[in-house]
């Protein structure tokens, strides 16, 4: 079998897959890093969606040998380790942004990496366009693009974070 | 997925030479339509050839052509300042493809070579009047395109780069998208270049990615939406399913082409 070497949330790892290995079955199954969700089969949902060199990715719509030498940034690689929240996840708490809270990971992986991208500033339909990936089947979107526009101004330095 | 063999080759005749000797094996770009059509077990490939490590990303310009690598990824052509500047209607038209995870990886080469007949990129390689460059030789854009998920390449053949002659006076895309799949139901690339007028349509055509010949003479003599505002494309050989018509496809031509020449200016 083939080996891939990557890192992950900051930690390199050296793990055995097959070809046919998903980046997504990687990370859930070799790495026990089950925040990374598996939504649907057709690479539309976007729950799986990680960071692969700093860019937004579904991790279901790629194979783990082609992560070879990248970082990989999933949502256990947020908080701190004090357990202090990334203020995307304290934003998503704060305005409410989560209900069932299965499309919870991916869609504040791919709200951080479209903040990240837009330090001009984000409209609201600039947000609403960044998650066209992302799907949720019960908040309804309004909140979550609320804490999205919240966690812009403080990722951004307008706003301190709430003291935890 | 069905399993397979998977190899990253590091230079180009490499991979023209494991893909030359299996029909059976595949070449994986970008991977966002190959994977999930693996993953539906819908394509059993015996080897996946990785294009990665080819250095085929990239952006070039020179006076008489924006050059794109085959690898470079959707997100990347979005954003690109020299993309912006010499081809804006392009650079729109990788802005929304798919959603930003698929443009982050999802490249311009692997579009071209699926030739989906809903892909964004088939219009505007058309109506620019691009040359598709590969590891053996340079097709023109009217020749490569030759029906659904068909093209000019030969088993084993990797396109390399894509070329943009320049300058282009006006280029812009506009798209109805399928409310649920967000994919072209009708696209119109309208681009007035060094190759003229042109007018390419993705989405609709039960062939794939056509020209509107009629719309062409009209804007070269008047470029205005009122110009094309009374030229229907016929219904017939065009796409009719559960989400609309062929007359409604028809429909939606003369619109989005006419947004297009507005958006261009």
């Amino acid at each position: 079998m083939p080996q891939v070497s990557l890192k992950v949330n900051g930690k390199k790892v050296t793990v055995e897959v097959e070809p046919r290995t998903l980046l997504v079955e990687l990370l859930r199954e070799k790495l026990g890093l089950t925040g990374t969700h598996i939504g649907c089969d057709t690479s539309q949902c976007g729950a799986c969606t990680v960071h692969l060199n700093g860019d937004s990715v579904k991790s279901c719509t790629m194979l783990a040998v082609q992560a070879e030498g990248a970082e990989v940034l999933t949502i256990e690689g947020l908080a701190r380790p004090d357990g202090t929240l990334h203020p995307m996840q304290e934003m998503f708490r704060e305005h409410h942004a989560l209900q069932c809270g299965y499309c919870t990971p991916g869609m504040v992986m791919s709200a951080i990496d479209l903040v990240n991208k837009h330090p001009e500033g984000l409209t609201e339909e600039q947000i609403r366009e960044g998650l066209e990936g992302n799907l949720c089947r019960c908040t309804g979107y309004h909140n979550i693009v609320k804490a999205i526009a919240a966690a812009w101004e403080i990722m951004h330095g307008k706003k301190a974070a709430r003291a935890a | 997925m069905y399993n397979f063999a998977y190899h990253k080759p590091a230079s180009l005749a490499d991979a023209v030479k494991i893909l030359s000797a299996d029909p059976e094996a595949r070449p994986l770009a970008g991977g966002q339509t190959l994977i999930p059509v693996l993953k539906q077990r819908l394509n059993k490939p015996s080897q996946l050839v990785d294009l990665a490590a080819l250095g085929l990303a990239g952006i070039k310009v020179s006076p008489t052509a924006l050059t794109i690598g085959a690898m470079t990824p959707h997100a990347a052509v979005a954003r690109s300042a020299e993309v912006r500047k010499a081809i804006p209607g392009l650079a729109d038209l990788a802005s929304w493809i798919g959603d930003e995870q698929v443009r982050h990886r999802g490249t311009i080469g692997g579009s071209l070579a699926n030739n989906d007949p809903s892909a964004c990129y088939p219009a505007a390689v058309l109506a620019l009047g691009a040359t598709i460059k590969t590891d053996r030789r340079e097709i023109a854009a009217d020749d490569f395109f030759q029906g659904m998920f068909t093209t000019a390449l030969e088993p084993g053949e990797i396109i390399t780069e894509v070329a943009f002659p320049l300058p282009v006076e006006k280029s812009a895309y506009e798209k109805f998208r399928q409310p649920a799949s967000r994919y072209a139901m009708v696209g119109v690339f309208v681009a007035k270049g060094p190759k003229g007028v042109r007018v390419a349509v993705t989405g609709a055509g039960q062939n794939g990615v056509f020209r509107v010949p009629e719309m062409e003479d009209a804007l070269a003599k008047s470029w205005s939406p009122d110009s094309i505002a009374a030229i229907k494309v016929s219904p017939d050989g065009l796409v009719s399913d559960i989400h609309g018509s062929a007359a409604y496809r028809s429909h939606l031509i003369t619109v989005m082409a006419k947004r297009a020449v507005a958006k261009a200016g």
